[in-house]
């Protein structure tokens, strides 16, 4: 089974690539021969039970997997190959997933469009003249377009969920801490977690029982035991209650998202969940503070861009400066820029504390807004992007406007609790829409639940134009 | 408060950047723009505030991280040097630093 299944998955990656580019390496040597491997024996050799064995799985090429590139969609990395596995790379072999290959991105992650990749950008499968969302765009695209039925990315503030509810799948982010950030490619270190895209909620939940939990190699993973999320999935939800934060659906909002995301409401309202209406007073701020720490952090850890260790290093700069300063210009693209410029502006002298230590101060605002609405309920509602997927090309020369996609995700960043995008419906473009249930720090069982049964009460079937069929 | 040419041509500096000079109009607009825009948050009285410091639950802030000080194996000279764009005898090759 796993031969016939990778082979599947790698066969339509390579046929789907040149309409969706969502793949900068394919793997089809490695691939077959792990799937032969994996599928040797009764795979009592296996982690966690073997759950992922030959499971096809494809990677955002942020994350170091051994033997492949990370070019984080970068040309200052280009075909730079990381000597060691990532901790959840390791732990998805180790249960005996197959990765088949490394997924287009935005540069170092940095985008909500994957215009921003120096491999050109993604397309979405729903339209190829549309954006699929980023950064992990291509993840995004290789799960709805049937090539794999999981993928891995990182949301550093919706770079998992966003992408997911424009391409219509499942997406989450997880509290941080749930996973380990060896081996991700730094962008905002106290923002990024590795996050999971699946069509199907006990695939996400068994993916998430084998990659989370405490890592040595990242100081930053909590000790804190990692339930059997698939045992999690069933029961009912009478005495859930779901927060409804009213504000969140006015001004910048399109009404066929809205619209969309109320009728969710009223589903769980059927399935006998109680709905309470929260404030998330702070909220509105999120942006500005998301767009001041994670630029600050991304200055700082982009500064091992260096031309000296690895990667790229530009040509006729004798001297050390001018090397490091021609390398970064020529390596970077225009949005790194731009964010490495931003973040060493907030942190300069005289700036900081108008700028950084007031932004760490509303964050403290907005994560108590959350301790707050969850104690009178177990997750919030909220649409997961504020429009469907837009047109390649509408928003590139407006920074502003395209941060202002990740304006219902960013909050789960800076609050640090999980957040799973489920499609829900189709827009009258037969575009995807997406909600977002967010709940409090290890909740992602609780997650998984609700997801579970509204896609139970309400399955999205629908399958988007560019789908992968036998050959 | 406005940011000048000059600002920006600083700030490129600090970063490592060698921007050219149409970069630095682009850049010197959309900056002042974001940075008007994050000027929102002066709205909000955070007197008594605490910064938050990182993305730490309160689990993670007790998760004991620290470990025995012993020697584990690394990469060694040779892979560690492997991806090097000008790696020579056993070193990572510079341009002259003076």
């Amino acid at each position: 089974m796993s031969r016939q299944n990778v082979e599947f998955a790698v066969g339509a990656a390579e046929r789907l690539n040149e309409t969706l580019n969502a793949f900068l390496e394919i793997d089809r040597e490695g691939a077959m021969q792990r799937a032969v491997e994996v599928e040797k024996g009764d795979g009592s050799g296996l982690a966690n039970e073997g759950v992922l064995r030959g499971v096809p799985v494809a990677i955002k090429d942020n994350l170091c997997v051994r033997g492949m590139q990370a070019s984080c969609g970068s040309r200052i990395l280009g075909d730079y190959h990381p000597p060691y596995n990532a901790t959840v790379i390791e732990r998805l072999i180790n249960a005996g997933a197959v990765i088949i290959g490394k997924t287009n991105c935005d540069e170092f992650a940095m985008g909500s469009s994957n215009e921003n990749s120096a491999f050109g950008p993604v397309k979405n499968p729903w339209d190829t003249t549309r954006v699929p969302g980023g950064s992990s765009g291509g993840s995004a695209a290789a799960v709805a377009a049937g090539i794999v039925p999981v993928a891995l990315g990182s949301d550093t503030g919706g770079s998992v969920r966003q992408p997911a509810s424009l391409v219509g799948v499942l997406g989450m982010k997880p509290t941080y801490g749930r996973n380990s950030r060896y081996g991700l490619v730094a962008f905002a270190s106290s923002l990024d977690q590795v996050g999971i895209f699946a069509r199907d909620v006990s695939v996400m939940a068994n993916t998430l029982g084998v990659i989370a939990g405490r890592d040595r190699h990242d100081a930053t993973t909590a000790d804190v035991p990692v339930p059997d999320y698939s045992a999690a999935l069933d029961g009912d939800l009478k005495g859930a209650r779901i927060g409804f934060p009213r504000a969140l659906f006015g001004k910048g909002l399109d009404e066929e998202v809205g619209n969309a995301v109320k009728s969710v409401v009223d589903v769980y309202r059927e399935l006998g969940a109680e709905i309470v209406e929260v404030d998330l007073p702070h909220a509105g701020y999120a942006i500005a503070v998301y767009y001041i720490i994670a630029t600050a952090e991304a200055s700082s850890n982009l500064a091992r861009f260096d031309g000296v260790r690895y990667g790229f290093r530009a040509e006729d700069a004798p001297e050390l400066r001018q090397m490091y300063r021609k390398t970064r210009e020529e390596g970077f693209g225009p949005e790194v820029k731009r964010r490495i410029m931003l973040g060493t502006y907030v942190l300069s002298a005289g700036y900081y504390d108008a700028y950084y230590r007031k932004a760490q101060q509303v964050r403290t605002l907005i994560k108590n807004d959350f301790l707050s609405a969850f104690k009178v309920c177990d997750a919030i509602i909220t649409p997961t992007a504020p429009t469907p997927a837009f047109v390649l090309g509408e928003k590139v020369d407006d920074p502003l406007a395209m941060y202002l996609n990740d304006i219902y995700t960013v909050t789960a960043n800076l609050a640090g609790i999980p957040g799973l995008s489920v499609p829900c419906a189709l827009s009258s473009e037969r575009l995807p829409i997406g909600f977002q249930l967010l709940g409090p720090y290890w909740s992602e069982a609780t997650l998984f639940q609700l997801a579970h049964a509204y896609q139970q009460a309400r399955p999205f079937t629908e399958r988007p134009p560019v789908y992968a069929s036998q050959p | 408060m406005p940011i000048t040419e000059a600002d920006i041509a600083k700030v490129a500096q600090l970063a490592h950047l060698e921007l050219a000079e149409e970069e630095l109009k682009t850049f010197g607009a959309q900056i002042a723009e974001i940075v008007a825009y994050v000027e929102q948050l002066n709205e909000l009285d955070t007197t008594n505030v605490e910064p938050a410091i990182g993305g730490l639950t309160p689990e993670g802030e007790r998760t004991e991280t620290s470990r025995n000080d012993e020697i584990e194996g690394s990469l060694g000279q040779k892979v560690a040097l492997a991806e090097a764009p000008d790696p020579s005898h056993g070193h990572f090759r510079v341009p002259k630093v003076l």
